[in-house]
């Protein structure tokens, strides 16, 4: 009767906690539906016409204090799930600040993409340890996907144009569904993988074991000499434009007054489309547009290169800037 | 089918709506607003036909974890299903056909406010449709209902423009529907026919007619920017253009979520009438059914964002559409309660309407309390776009608004046609109906839970089991909506004549105007004198708000 059990494989730290608000929701919707079927049930057949010519009953018009109390009672339980649901909310879509195993996956039709930090790169796998905080970014080459995992009760859009993150970590060895969770064509259906989770000795050796070319941010750098980045913005450039390194991460002045930070999404824009933020004091139109060069693979290489030319940055992401909720098993240490 | 009816004495038929002429220019032509509602009656019901063979072909290829008919063709069969479904189905259902036909007697009145532009109404939902079929036909649309740029306007080389173009067009008859209602509510009301005296029926259309007038031009405009993207790469959705994805949910859902009220709305009206009439009781808290539906209406246009939880929007944004949408759920419960407490000290009878609007009551509650369950973000970070979002929104749109419609169909029956349906057949379909419905869509609300997600040709094997069960389940369903039309037809040419009023319903259209209805609803001009559902003949009047 496998098919019938109410909860999938549960591997994630957050897994037991959806559970449990989802039994309190059952718990309470199970509730409202006896009620409500009882009283129906118990009407019909009670106050059921005994003959065709019953004498037409009194009317009740209603009543306030009832219409009070089914209004209040049932909207207090829903503040309690409105709560707790965002708080997991809040807490799931909120990458831990530090000590975080970045892993980079790119949706394309009809396929994942999983990048390794260390280089290790994965098609519609991806292999992670046990016990620590992973943080997803997800980026899409084409159209909107969703990075669904039931097995850690996550999911979130790859989105086109912007970078998505959301993170877990995992507590239970084995192997478990990836789904594409929005509907992106054709072979939708076929855009699955397989998601291993694995003990960290067993991680470490299968890292050993997997063959890399070289690790993201080499390959990053790589990429930064290819494209003639590191003739303008590291070393001397002769004050054309802002040399990158200590930016990521840090606040960055543009020249129509606004402060931003250099986060994943600001150097992914300023790589495409130079002009969208121009730092104050440089020029527009010098940097050549890079929109449709580079693929989101090598993108993310990039950022992963100016993101170690910033060591030790703090590594501020795009949600990070709402402070985490206070949790005792994200970080071991 | 008899064998012992001697031929009946020749009367001559009072002159009504059906016989008053029977050529075909006295229906294409005509500004009556309950042939009309006829002409809508049929032609939803062929469009809801071919939108149920789409869902039987999609219950087929789901059989077998690999499919049956190929990823493409099951894309297109969602896709296709979802249109014609929501589009030319739901939408108009319940207030193009019983709303349009009933609301003139109702409210006393001899026909709407604009009887011609309800007739352009029906020829705009006309064209609209023939447009969205044509696309059917020439190979069909893969974007889903829900048009997802930048999948619609870059990547499918499917019939979306046309498709478009059907619902955009068919989107005018929709506002002009609702105005048409709105205008008459407001001005045709008979002599005492007060706000506080209106049948709940008629508040639940006025509630509906707002969103209609409201909403459906940003979906209209939200279709057009989707053509100019597709045609012209505007920029305005796809990011390689400089575009924003997200934005096309924002705009699509600001008008696609109040039309699910749209949907349930002109449903939550048809119950009201039922369930004060077979238990022979006015409605437990007018004022309180009444309001609500206008706050839904309201309400309704400020959740949209709960379909972005985990789409990429702020997630503040999230958490004030995430309590809203708790906020929404109360008005709904609200009238779940009244209809229930109605039945209290009632004289509570079973015939096939009654039927369908205790379906209604226990379904649409498994409907709006799963829905609870989607507007807790972190439990609709797991279960939306699965089979819980599938089986929630089937609980409330088939399991409410369709049983709904047909408790609708079978009580007005009487009165549209002039002669009574069988009553064991009916109650026979109606359980079918509730018991396939169950059958089809429980099995889903596992299959979400479990990670199974929507849109999916093939599946992993695990799934299969319950995959066949609502399989099974959808074949019972189809079942028991086949032998309505069947005894229905039948009935509308051979069944007994009706008496005027064969359920001593109370209400105009049934105390007041002749069964079937002359041209102009009645003889003489009515004046109303005691408040709506006053069963009991004690004429209290209800203090409204």
């Amino acid at each position: 009767m496998d098919a019938f059990r109410i909860f999938p494989d549960s591997a994630s730290t957050t897994a037991g906690e959806v559970d449990a608000l989802y039994m309190y929701l059952l718990a309470v919707g199970i509730l409202m539906t006896v009620l409500i079927f009882f009283f129906v049930a118990f009407f019909a057949i009670k106050y059921r016409r005994k003959s065709p010519d019953e004498p037409p009953p009194k009317p009740i018009h209603g009543s306030i204090p009832l219409e009070i109390a089914w209004s209040v009672i049932p909207f207090l339980a829903m503040l309690v799930m409105f709560a707790w649901g965002t708080k997991l909310y809040f807490q799931n879509y909120t990458p831990p600040r530090k000590d975080t195993l970045d892993i980079y996956v790119v949706g394309k039709q009809w396929m994942w993409k999983v990048q390794y930090p260390t280089g290790q790169r994965e098609i519609n796998e991806m292999h992670v340890p046990t016990g620590r905080a992973i943080k997803l970014t997800l980026a899409s080459e084409d159209v909107i996907h969703s990075f669904y995992i039931p097995a850690f009760r996550l999911k979130h859009d790859v989105v086109p144009g912007s970078y998505q993150t959301y993170w877990f970590e995992a507590t239970k060895p084995g192997r478990y569904h990836i789904f594409c969770a929005e509907y992106c064509g054709t072979n939708h259906s076929a855009m699955t993988g397989w998601v291993t989770v694995m003990d960290p000795v067993s991680y470490e050796n299968w890292l050993a074991a997997s063959s890399a070319t070289g690790s993201m941010q080499d390959q990053g750098e790589k990429l930064f000499a290819q494209y003639g980045c590191v003739t303008c913005h590291l070393g001397d450039s002769q004050g054309r434009s802002p040399s990158l390194r200590n930016v990521f991460g840090h606040p960055v002045e543009l020249d129509d007054g606004r402060t931003v930070i250099a986060d994943e999404e600001y150097v992914r824009e300023s790589i495409l489309n130079p002009s969208a933020k121009v730092v104050k004091g440089y020029q527009r139109n010098i940097m050549p547009v890079f929109e449709g060069q580079i693929n989101e693979d090598g993108l993310l290489q990039l950022i992963v290169y100016i993101k170690s030319l910033s060591i030790p940055a703090p590594s501020k992401s795009l949600l990070t800037q709402v402070t985490p909720p206070a949790r005792q098993n994200v970080r071991k240490p | 089918m008899s064998t012992t009816l001697s031929p009946p004495p020749r009367i001559e038929p009072r002159p009504n709506y059906l016989n008053v002429d029977y050529g075909w220019r006295s229906w294409l032509f005509t500004t009556d607003h309950k042939r009309i509602a006829l002409l809508y009656l049929f032609s939803i019901t062929a469009f809801f036909f071919v939108g149920g063979i789409f869902a039987v072909m999609m219950r087929i290829n789901l059989l077998q974890p690999e499919g049956v008919f190929g990823h493409d063709t099951y894309n297109k069969l969602f896709t296709m299903h979802g249109i014609i479904m929501v589009f030319f189905f739901l939408v108009p259902s319940i207030p193009a056909t019983l709303g349009n036909f009933l609301i003139p007697p109702m409210i006393g009145a001899r026909d709407l406010a604009f009887p011609r532009i309800n007739l352009l109404s029906w020829y705009i939902y006309i064209v609209g449709g023939v447009v969205a079929l044509t696309a059917v036909v020439r190979g069909g649309v893969d974007t889903g209902w829900t048009f997802y740029a930048p999948f619609s306007t870059t990547y499918s080389n499917t019939h979306v423009l046309l498709a478009a173009i059907g619902i955009f067009v068919a989107g005018f008859s929709s506002i002009l529907t609702g105005l048409n209602f709105i205008v008459t509510v407001h001005k045709m009301r008979a002599p005492g026919m007060t706000w506080s005296r209106l049948p709940l029926f008629v508040w639940g259309h006025y509630a509906t007619s707002l969103i209609q007038v409201l909403g459906t031009p940003v979906i209209a405009i939200t279709l057009v920017l989707l053509g100019l993207e597709r045609i012209l790469h505007a920029g305005i959705f796809d990011p390689n253009d400089g575009g924003d994805p997200v934005l096309f949910q924002h705009l699509f859902w600001f008008y696609s979520h109040p039309a699910v009220y749209i949907m349930i709305l002109p449903g939550m009206a048809v119950m009201s009438e039922i369930v004060a009439c077979f238990s022979r009781k006015a409605i437990f808290g007018y004022g309180f059914v009444a309001f609500s539906s206008v706050a839904i209406a309201v309400l309704g246009f400020l959740v949209w964002g709960h379909h972005l939880f985990v789409a990429g929007q702020s997630m503040y944004a999230s958490m004030v559409f995430s309590f809203l949408s708790f906020v929404v759920a109360v008005p709904s419960a609200i009238k779940v309660f009244n209809w229930t407490a109605t039945m209290y000290k009632g004289s509570v009878s079973f015939e096939t309407p009654m039927l369908y609007a205790f379906g209604f009551i226990g379904l649409f509650t498994i409907g709006g309390l799963t829905g609870l369950f989607l507007a807790t973000m972190a439990i609709d970070v797991h279960v939306t776009d699965t089979y819980f979002v599938i089986a929630h929104f089937h609980y409330v749109m088939v399991g409410g608004m369709v049983m709904a419609y047909m408790g609708g169909l079978h009580f007005w029956f009487p009165k549209i046609t002039g002669r009574l349906y069988p009553e064991n057949w009916g109650r026979l379909a109606a359980m079918i109906v509730f018991v396939g419905f169950n059958l089809t869509f429980f099995p889903q609300f596992i299959l979400g839970y479990q990670g199974m997600p929507r849109r999916y040709a093939s599946y992993p094997p695990e799934f299969q089991t319950l995959h066949v069960m609502s399989t099974a389940g959808a074949s019972v369903l189809a079942v028991g909506y086949i032998i309505p039309l069947i005894y229905m037809t039948w009935a509308w040419k051979y069944g007994p004549i009706s008496p005027q009023n064969p359920w001593n319903a109370k209400g105009l259209e049934w105390e007041k105007s002749p069964t079937p209805p002359p041209t102009f609803n009645f003889d003489t001009q009515p004046i109303v004198t005691e408040p709506a559902y006053n069963y009991s003949g004690t004429g209290e009047e209800v203090e409204i708000g």
